[in-house]
């Protein structure tokens, strides 16, 4: 029997999801719409007669002040009220239901039983609409169907469990004596996107071997060598200009950290995450991942286990660290955008989802996310980029993992189900306007609590010493954790003993789902029942599901036979090298000078309306940003909360004042012009941004993330040879160790004939020890009277500038980092702010000094008065242009708000140390922005409530 | 009593243990953080503690609705012992997703009337999540928690948060008997709307005492105010910043001190 229960909110009441709903049918373009009701559906299988229905519809579905239910029988759909249409969506069958888990346990809790249940959503709408264009609509806006299924009118279920029992075969697969053209089909068709030479590479291994590879096998080293696992690119080999690069990553960003070789770093490039000392007891570790592709097919389902998977490398990390805080940073096309290529979800809608997927996340597993950005291009639209990254606190102790021979080999937390089959294959490709169809069996669907368990739980087995290994179950599955585990010792695994969602999975499917929120854990024999009964005390599903052997051999066995068994250095080394051509054409310099103006005023308030500079406040608050208590500097700041901060500062230990500062650096606008220069800006602004609220420099570790267009495209490889080597360079002058990396590559839509890459986009995220977090300051003006002081050199370097964006014209000089001086400037402002000289410091970047004061101003509530002419410095500059002093993007650069007491120690301090600064203007009493030029003339007068509201008005949704 | 004891309570999906056992433990109780489960097995563990904390969080995913799982449970389990250690004169403190299960277990706003359908914590009328910080007026000292008529500041976060009684009788009745103790208010310490009022709760209802004011919910976090640094503006307002989160601690320590 299968009970359907429908539950509403009661009339009077808002009712979000309706309201949500009705605003997204309007925007979706619905005529005649006037109104639509939502319900939540839970149809329920199990030994329930009608009172048991009805009591848990009454006890546990409904909420007895704010709702109301209705049981029927789910064969017999509830009437639809007059004028109304119903629109039901429902999860596709074998799509996880996050829901379903906890519905159960707490039918179970009344003393009932359900075997099974499902939940969905029933919209009831009031349009004029055909039914087909309803749906479409509904489609749409309401559902997305790569995982869900949309229909018009009622519906009777007659069946909800999932899955039918599964007749194992063992499948071969004869490549031995097969074309190469028939390869290259097969690999297309198994979706294993073997390149011909990696297929002759695995066909060699198995003609030695004297017999046809099963398809699990094929599977495991699809997987192993993919481009998400492998990185091909950056450790193949590269021709570039006359030389070759045997290994990118080794000669420019590992090598940077290496000539740094800075005493605090205790794991690099190693482990699921770098590691860096923190306290006396305690080392920091921190990841920045990707999940670009399963976030353009369904930005809240990808970005949610985008977030859960850079969690579980936390997790993973060392022994397991426990997470402190998250960041996330999207790059999406134009909300605005009116119209956009088929296949591919409107800008707006895929931020939401992003955003909503990130919130979910984080805010269920109780990490603060506390830092981010976003930014926007229209090339982002096919290809959006979700980056999420999370940094962990771990013993000192703990900080490092060995698999033994003779370990048993333990799956902890979520079931095996048919989610996520082929994620690692299919984040290596590009995408195209049939991705939402083809690929939607590699969306997962994350469940935060179930992660959560296993994070409380896993971090008790760690203290009590029950295992020696852990790594998460990412993108390849099992067969990436039990393949990476068992690299030096080989592994046994019998695939019938995994837990499984529901029935019908092939021990292939079983070894490759990337199923979300498993753990793979090393555990010697003699602790097993202890650690078995942690996770039991809690819960959380352990299982042994086999041991690494000793013997060099990956074998995996389904109920007692041998499915596959590969030797270990194959799956590892037997990748052959990429071999590929890199050339790099930047576009030719272009000498572009605007005619001045006699105001800026429209200018300013045209760049702080820009999407990528207006406030993000929308998106921030809606993360929760305080929990675990340590909140120190927040991301939104200043007298009401919402001026936007440089960084954000966390206390992971809540017994000390020591603290992390993070934050990020990226502006692709740079990277049209300049690759090189584009990646030595993320660097610095990174820096700057740890900096400006407390960080210390010489402390601070940095992580890559490159998300790139086809590298098969030599310019593409060339602007990423570029890119790293101005990582490596900038790293090594600033001192600054790259601790970790990622990188995304293929990055590109195709659509019709034409193909669209994205910006060459480095995201550079920081990590910064603070020795005192008492000391840090927030970036919002604090007093009327105080100076402001422009600190470092600024240069005529308008190119990729937002001033040049606003006014429609691309040319100019892109910024380029001093390396010296900028080492210099960022020394110089964390022992001022060390001293306790500085009140207020904000990053120069996106929209120079006119945005940075002018946020400085509102973010305070006072006035400033900028003032270009007769400043100290002024003499020295190489040009004479008002433009260029407010609007210019040089690096390097901090507006500092300080004491005008001669005794200060500021200025004496800056001098001592030949940082260049000059005096720019004050706060003042009366709340307008004023800017005075060269001349003494008035070139902006605004108050700062209008700056302020053309800042927040274009995500204010 | 030699010492006093807290219990913080742990389930899957309650994340804010941690600082909740911190503040407990800068104002001296001796505090352990256990997972429900320990007392499904041996409720009389119970006893050993005068002040039980149910943190904020998301139990079980909040499916169901917010808190909605983990209160069933209580009230299918636990029910008795919990009544018992409020009538023993015992301190409750339910945050955010602890008042949410508070409310929807029948522990609030009378523990000892467990009719469950006079009272619920409802979408926020923004129709989101939101983290902010708010003012906080103490309409009624009235719980032991709060001792002194007084604005506080605290930040709120959470998308299930509005106060929403069955009707205006029970409204008055809770606030004639001084159990609506914590109101938000805006700029001028009066009750105001959105976003000083960040949810739509009716009266600007934040947090609501039992009969008894031992039992307290509110849909604040006091425990993320423990430190001078946590506040927004400490940054501004220089040193003269006092910790309200912790004063509800402080209070909590004070009443087992004098009376258990």
């Amino acid at each position: 029997m299968i009970w359907r229960v429908d539950v509403a909110t009661k009339e009077g009441l808002v009712d979000g999801i309706a309201r949500g709903a009705l605003s997204a049918l309007q925007e979706a373009g619905l005529q005649g719409l006037s109104r639509v009701l939502a319900a939540q559906v839970y149809l329920l299988e199990g030994d329930l007669d009608r009172a048991a229905a009805d009591r848990v519809a009454r006890e546990l579905l409904q909420d007895p002040v704010a709702q109301t239910s209705t049981v029927v029988p789910a064969t017999e759909p509830p009437p639809v009220p007059a004028g109304f249409r119903s629109v039901l969506v429902f999860k596709k069958p074998g799509v996880m239901d996050p829901v379903e888990a906890s519905a159960l346990k707490a039918v179970g809790d009344l003393g009932l039983r359900a075997r099974c249940i499902r939940t969905g959503l029933r919209y009831l709408v009031q349009c004029g609409e055909p039914d087909a264009r309803l749906r479409d609509a509904a489609a749409r806006v309401l559902a997305n169907e790569a995982i869900e299924e949309v229909s018009v009118g009622e519906r009777a279920f007659a069946r909800i469990d999932l899955g039918s029992p599964y007749a194992f075969t063992l499948v071969r697969v004869p490549i031995l004596e097969v074309s190469d053209d028939d390869l290259l089909k097969l690999s297309r068709r198994m979706g294993l996107h073997f390149t011909l030479k990696e297929f002759h590479a695995v066909r060699d291994y198995f003609r030695k071997e004297g017999r046809e590879p099963t398809d699990v096998e094929l599977e495991s080293v699809a997987q192993t060598w993919s481009e998400h696992c492998k990185h091909k690119t950056f450790t193949g080999e590269i021709r570039y200009r006359g030389r070759t690069i045997s290994n990118l990553l080794k000669s420019t960003i590992a090598k940077a950290t290496q000539a740094i070789a800075a005493p605090w770093c205790v794991s690099v490039f190693k482990d699921n995450a770098g590691i860096i000392e923190f306290d006396e007891t305690h080392n920091v570790c921190f990841k920045v991942e990707t999940h670009n592709h399963p976030s353009a097919i369904e930005p809240y389902g990808g970005a949610n286990t985008g977030l859960g998977g850079v969690i579980r490398d936390i997790l993973g990390c060392g022994l397991g660290a426990k997470p402190v805080c998250s960041t996330d940073v999207f790059c999406v096309g134009l909300p605005d955008a009116r119209e956009i290529p088929p296949g591919t979800i409107h800008p707006r809608r895929l931020l939401k989802g992003v955003m909503s997927g990130v919130r979910d996340y984080g805010n269920r597993m109780g990490i603060p996310t506390v830092n981010g950005a976003v930014f926007f291009d229209e090339r982002y639209t096919g290809n959006p980029l979700v980056y999420a990254g999370t940094v962990g606190i771990l013993p000192k102790e703990m900080s490092f993992k060995e698999v033994r021979a003779g370990d048993l080999a333990v799956v902890v937390g979520g079931r095996t189900g048919r989610d996520g089959i082929h994620g690692a294959t299919f984040s290596s490709v590009e995408l195209h306007d049939k991705s939402e169809t083809v690929s939607s069996g590699a969306v997962q669907i994350g469940n935060a609590i179930v992660e959560k368990r296993v994070l409380d739980t896993v971090l008790q087995a760690r203290d009590r010493g029950l295992y020696r290994a852990i790594t998460d179950c990412g993108a390849g599955g099992l067969s990436s954790a039990v393949g990476e585990m068992g690299e030096k010792t080989g592994a046994e695994v019998d695939l019938d003993l995994v837990p499984l969602k529901y029935e019908g999975l092939s021990y292939s499917e079983i070894w490759i789902s990337e199923a979300q929120e498993r753990m793979v854990i090393a555990v010697p024999p003699e602790k097993r029942e202890e650690l078995l009964a942690v996770f039991a005390a809690e819960d959380v599903e352990a299982t042994v599901i086999g041991r690494f052997t000793g013997d060099g051999t990956l074998r995996l066995r389904y109920k007692g036979k041998a499915v596959g068994a590969i030797d270990m250095a194959f799956l590892h080394d037997g990748l052959p090298k990429f071999e590929r051509e890199a050339t790099y054409t930047p576009p030719p310099v272009r000498e572009l000078d605007l005619p001045e103006k006699a105001s800026y005023g429209e200018d300013l308030k045209k760049i702080l309306s820009s999407w990528n500079v207006c406030s993000k406040e929308w998106i921030i608050r809606q993360y929760d940003h305080e929990v675990q208590g340590g909140s120190v500097v927040k991301p939104l700041t200043g007298a009401a909360n919402d001026g936007p901060s440089d960084a954000a500062v966390v206390r992971p230990v809540l017994s000390h004042y020591k603290g992390i500062a993070i934050g990020c650096g990226m502006n692709p606008r740079y990277g049209d012009l300049s690759a090189y220069d584009m990646a030595a800006n993320a660097i610095d602004e990174a820096l700057r941004n740890v900096v400006a609220v407390g960080g210390d420099p010489a402390r601070t570790a940095i992580l890559d993330n490159f998300s790139w267009g086809n590298p098969d495209n030599p310019e593409n490889l060339g602007a990423l040879v570029e890119a790293a080597q101005a990582c490596h360079d900038v790293a090594v002058a600033y001192g600054t160790p790259f601790i970790s990396g990622k990188d995304s590559l293929n990055n590109e839509f195709r659509v019709g004939g034409k193909t669209v890459v994205i910006p060459h986009s480095l995201l550079v995220s920081a990590i910064s020890i603070v020795e005192d977090v008492r000391k840090c300051v927030t970036m919002d003006a604090k007093e009327p009277g105080m100076l402001l002081l422009l600190v470092g050199d600024t240069r005529n370097e308008l190119g990729g500038s937002h001033y040049h964006l606003v006014n429609g014209v691309s040319g100019g000089h892109v910024p380029k980092v001093d390396l010296p001086a900028g080492k210099k400037v960022l020394q110089a402002m964390a022992a001022a702010i060390r001293s306790g000289y500085v009140r207020a410091a904000h990053d120069l970047s996106e929209g120079g000094l006119a945005v940075a004061a002018a946020e400085m101003a509102f973010a305070g509530g006072w006035g400033v008065m900028l003032e270009l002419k007769d400043t100290p410095a002024r003499p020295k500059l190489p040009f004479d242009r008002d433009d260029v002093l407010l609007f210019s993007e040089s690096p390097s650069r901090f507006l500092v708000e300080a004491s005008p007491d001669p005794s200060w120690g500021f200025i004496s301090l800056l001098k001592g140390m030949g940082v260049p600064f000059m005096q720019v203007g004050k706060v003042t009493l009366d709340p307008r922005f004023v800017v005075k030029g060269c001349n003494g003339q008035t070139l902006i007068d605004e108050t700062i409530a209008d700056l302020k509201e053309a800042w927040q008005r274009p995500l204010r949704w | 009593m030699s010492e006093a004891r807290a219990i913080v309570l742990r389930a899957a999906g309650i994340n804010c243990e941690q600082e909740s056992r911190a503040a407990c433990e800068k104002v001296g109780f001796r505090t352990d953080v256990l997972h429900v489960n320990r007392f499904f097995e041996k409720p009389v563990l119970l006893k050993e503690y005068q002040f039980l904390i149910v943190p904020g969080g998301f139990s079980y995913g909040d499916d169901l609705g917010a808190g909605k799982v983990l209160a069933n449970e209580l009230k299918m389990k636990l029910m008795p012992q919990l009544r018992d250690f409020v009538r023993a004169g015992k301190l409750v403190l339910g945050i955010c997703n602890g008042f949410q299960i508070l409310v929807k277990a029948g522990l609030l706003p009378d523990p000892l009337d467990s009719d469950s359908s006079l009272l619920t914590l409802a979408n926020n009328d923004s129709g989101k999540y939101e983290d902010r910080w708010i003012r906080l007026k103490v309409s009624s000292t009235k719980s032991e928690f709060l001792k002194m008529e007084e604005v506080i500041e605290l930040p709120v976060a959470h998308g299930e948060g509005k106060f929403l009684p069955r009707d205006s009788e029970v409204l008055r009745r809770w606030e004639q008997g001084g159990q609506l103790v914590l109101k938000y208010v805006g700029p001028e310490d009066r009750e105001a709307g959105y976003p000083w009022n960040p949810n739509g709760s009716l009266s600007s209802v934040a947090g609501i005492c039992d009969p008894t004011g031992r039992v307290l919910g509110l849909m604040p976090h006091p425990e993320r105010f423990q430190d001078a640094v946590n506040h927004p503006q400490w940054t501004r307002r220089g040193s003269d910043i006092r910790p309200d989160g912790l004063k509800f601690f402080l209070n909590a320590r004070e009443y087992v001190k004098r009376n258990l």
